[in-house]
């Protein structure tokens, strides 16, 4: 019998040959000559790129490929030193999503919707939001490789002593806060990690067409808006009723409190469900299950993307693309990695694999990646800004503020938009 | 087989041959990166678009600056760190060098290898090893203090529950402030520890003959002879104090805490540079930094030095 993983190689090496068939203009220039392409990721996309190396070698036999793995800060400050001096430049850029806009903005990478290399004839091809975040100014410049679909996790177990339903948790936002109050009665679970959680996703709930997190296409900030308004009022309900646990996602503690059952939701990535069963709370398995976020919201945690830089040698560019190509637009490989590392493939047509409908073990046998893919096309993409990591954090001081020393809202945010504004205009 | 004979060096070159691995080195990591930043705080830059999107914008990095409440902040933050990790070195300093100088003999070295391990850990090692030490729940320090909590009498003093160090803004600081102090206190001991020992003895001889008691000794005699070496230390302390960024840095994973409460001015810029893609205003406040350090130096060593005390004194 042959296994499903040992099929899909099979059928990722029959599609990518195929491709290489079909590729056009891509073969005279290098054929010959020997090249080096470089990879620069982070993990795990830079296991995702070795595991493609060998399928990629057979269309590409004098292209050897060095994958430079780094951490995840490291590589994307390696990438902006990179990018600033245009030394050492990767051949293909691996990238989070939060840094493609910034680089883009700079113009630092390669118009990929131009010629040779056509991007924009797959558009339809990847989840609508991800070809989006990875479009500066109508140009594709970063082609999306793995999203981040949000969902929430919830221990059903400890739900269920308490008496609530799924559709207390997810009915309306309000009713999330409410069931909350019902598990600190009859439990000793929080009802989530840190309150500032709820403001993220709110925050992200009602962006106009056109306008980003914090700021309008113009530069306006929207720090005031009622989105704001809202999450930093929701947030504040959820400590005043001490609601959250007060502890950051990543820590100790929030590790901890998976293990102990003492965190009855997260608000996360569908993702964060493979972390849990590997490493984060293993012990927990089976009592999990995954739902929508609360209100019907379709949110992205995250999501990579691969890029050319600009100023990359040119005559790898054509090599590059190609391995791109494999790796996002290839059936197969989308689906390997979404095996192999719980990547969610971006890749459409990797979506209606039987794969998808396999129970999950770990979340007491649901078939949670049927619903994962369901709010991956619900999702929009909301315009970058260069100065969004600042108006964050600005943003997130506030909240605190507002959360440990009891600030109004109207002023926090007030004074948010204040020092946001100042740095709109560099 | 004719041996390769290198060309002879002349004697005339040969020092600056010698040292040229260094003067290269230092060229390069040294003299470029500063001649560079302080042509970039002069300019905008957009790092992603290559060196030639610099262009001249004056003193507006500066100006920005200045009222920029992020960097004044950063300043009042470096400034109580400061003080707070810096003062309390040398006030434990001092009265343990001198402790260990006359009371222990045969261990000495031991004692002050003990003493001097923190400063040559690496600052990476030990901000992980007290991010777990403070960490909440779990970590040692709180459950130290709970354990205090439970004592009779004293129990009162301490916090019955658990401190959230890292997590707060007004415990970030002396949770970062003690992690410093601890780090540096032995560097000091062993510089005062080196300049008792080269107070004569007779000194001691003479002042214990006219009955004076060991008290009167340390402020008569150890403190005046220290005093080079206090102002040393503390110029050290100062511009060490005045560059804090490793353990805040990695205690606060990068971002300075809740209300940036442990943002020091060098992480700051940093932060401006590589996060906010500012390179021109995290320049600008590089240097100002440095003006800074310059002149509390400048005033840290006019205040204690010895020689403008007795001619501008009384």
């Amino acid at each position: 019998m042959t296994s499903p993983e040992s099929r899909s190689t099979r059928r990722a090496m029959l599609v990518s040959t195929a491709a290489a068939v079909v590729l056009p203009g891509v073969v005279p220039a290098w054929a010959s000559t020997p090249l080096t392409l470089t990879v620069a990721a982070f993990p795990a996309l830079d296991e995702i790129v070795k595991a493609a190396l060998p399928t990629y070698a057979k269309t590409h036999p004098h292209v050897t490929v060095k994958v430079v793995s780094r951490q995840f800060t490291d590589h994307h400050s390696a990438m902006t030193t990179a990018l600033s001096t245009s030394s050492q430049l990767p051949d293909v850029m691996a990238l989070e999503v939060g840094y493609v806009g910034r680089f883009a903005q700079g113009g630092g990478l390669e118009d990929l919707s131009a010629k040779p290399y056509d991007a924009a004839q797959h558009r339809q091809t990847w989840v609508p939001y991800a070809v989006d975040q990875g479009s500066h100014e109508g140009r594709i410049v970063a082609v999306p490789s793995d999203i981040g679909p949000g969902t929430l996790l919830y221990r059903s177990d400890i739900v269920q002593q308490a008496g609530l339903k799924e559709a207390d948790l997810t009915g309306s936002w309000e009713s999330y806060v409410e069931a909350g109050k019902q598990l600190k009665a009859r439990s000793n679970a929080y009802l989530l990690a840190h309150a500032r959680e709820i403001k993220d996703i709110v925050i992200r709930t009602g962006v106009a067409p056109g306008e980003g997190l914090y700021f309008d296409s113009a530069s306006r900030v929207l720090v005031d808006s009622p989105r704001f308004t809202r999450a930093f009022e929701l947030a504040r309900q959820v400590r005043q009723a001490g609601l959250d646990a007060r502890i950051g996602a990543w820590s100790n503690e929030w590790t901890t409190a998976f293990r102990r059952g003492t965190l009855a939701t997260q608000m996360t990535g569908a993702w964060l469900a493979g972390h849990l069963n590997n490493w984060l709370a293993p012990d927990t398995k089976g009592k999990w299950r995954a739902a929508g976020l609360p209100g019907g919201v379709a949110a992205a945690y995250g999501g990579s993307f691969l890029a050319i830089p600009r100023r990359a040698d040119a005559a790898r560019k054509a090599a590059a693309w190609d391995l791109i190509r494999l790796l996002t637009l290839d059936r197969g490989m989308q689906l390997a990695a979404f095996k192999s590392q719980d990547a969610f493939p971006a890749l459409l047509a990797a979506h209606d694999d039987p794969f998808f409908a396999e129970p999950l073990p770990f979340l007491g046998g649901q078939p949670a990646r049927t619903l994962w893919r369901d709010t991956a096309r619900r999702i929009t993409a909301v315009q970058v800004h260069r100065q969004d990591a600042f108006a964050e954090e600005v943003v997130n001081t506030e909240l605190d503020k507002v959360l440990d020393q009891g600030k109004a809202v109207a002023t926090a945010l007030a004074d948010a938009k204040r020092q946001v504004e100042r740095r709109a205009r560099r | 087989m004719p041996r390769l004979r290198l060309p002879a060096l002349s004697p005339r070159w040969a020092p600056y041959v010698f040292v040229s691995p260094f003067l290269v080195l230092f060229a390069v990591f040294g003299v470029f990166p500063l001649l560079f930043s302080l042509v970039l705080a002069f300019h905008t830059w957009e790092p992603a678009s290559g060196l030639e999107s610099m262009t001249f914008v004056g003193l507006e990095n500066f100006a920005f600056a200045i009222e920029d409440e992020w960097f004044w902040k950063s300043l009042g933050n470096t400034g109580w760190l400061a003080l707070a990790s810096g003062l309390p070195q040398h006030l434990v300093a001092i009265p343990l060098a001198v402790f260990i100088h006359r009371s222990i003999r045969r261990w000495r070295d031991v004692v002050l290898g003990a003493w001097f391990l923190p400063y040559i850990t690496s600052t990476v090692a030990i901000a992980i090893m007290f991010s777990a030490m403070f960490s909440t729940d779990f970590g040692l320090i709180n459950q130290a203090l709970q354990a205090l909590a439970q004592l009779p009498l004293i129990g009162g003093w301490f916090p019955a529950d658990p401190v959230d160090w890292l997590g707060r803004p007004e415990n970030i600081k002396p949770a970062i402030a003690l992690i410093v102090f601890w780090r540096f206190v032995g560097f000091n001991v062993v510089l005062y520890l080196a300049a008792l020992q080269s107070i004569p003895k007779d000194l001691y001889e003479a002042a214990t003959l006219d009955g004076a008691s060991p008290v009167r000794q340390f402020w008569h005699i150890t403190l005046p002879n220290l005093r080079p070496m206090i102002v040393f230390a503390t110029t050290l302390t100062v511009i060490g104090g005045l560059q804090l960024f490793e353990e805040p840095f990695i205690l606060t994973g990068g971002r300075g805490g809740s209300d940036q409460a442990a943002m020091t001015t060098a992480m700051y810029l940093y932060r401006m540079a590589f996060e906010f893609n500012d390179f021109g205003a995290g320049s600008a406040m590089s240097w100002m930094l440095f003006g800074i350090v310059a002149l509390l130096t400048w005033l840290t060593n006019r205040a204690l030095d010895p020689r403008r005390r007795q001619g501008g004194g009384s």
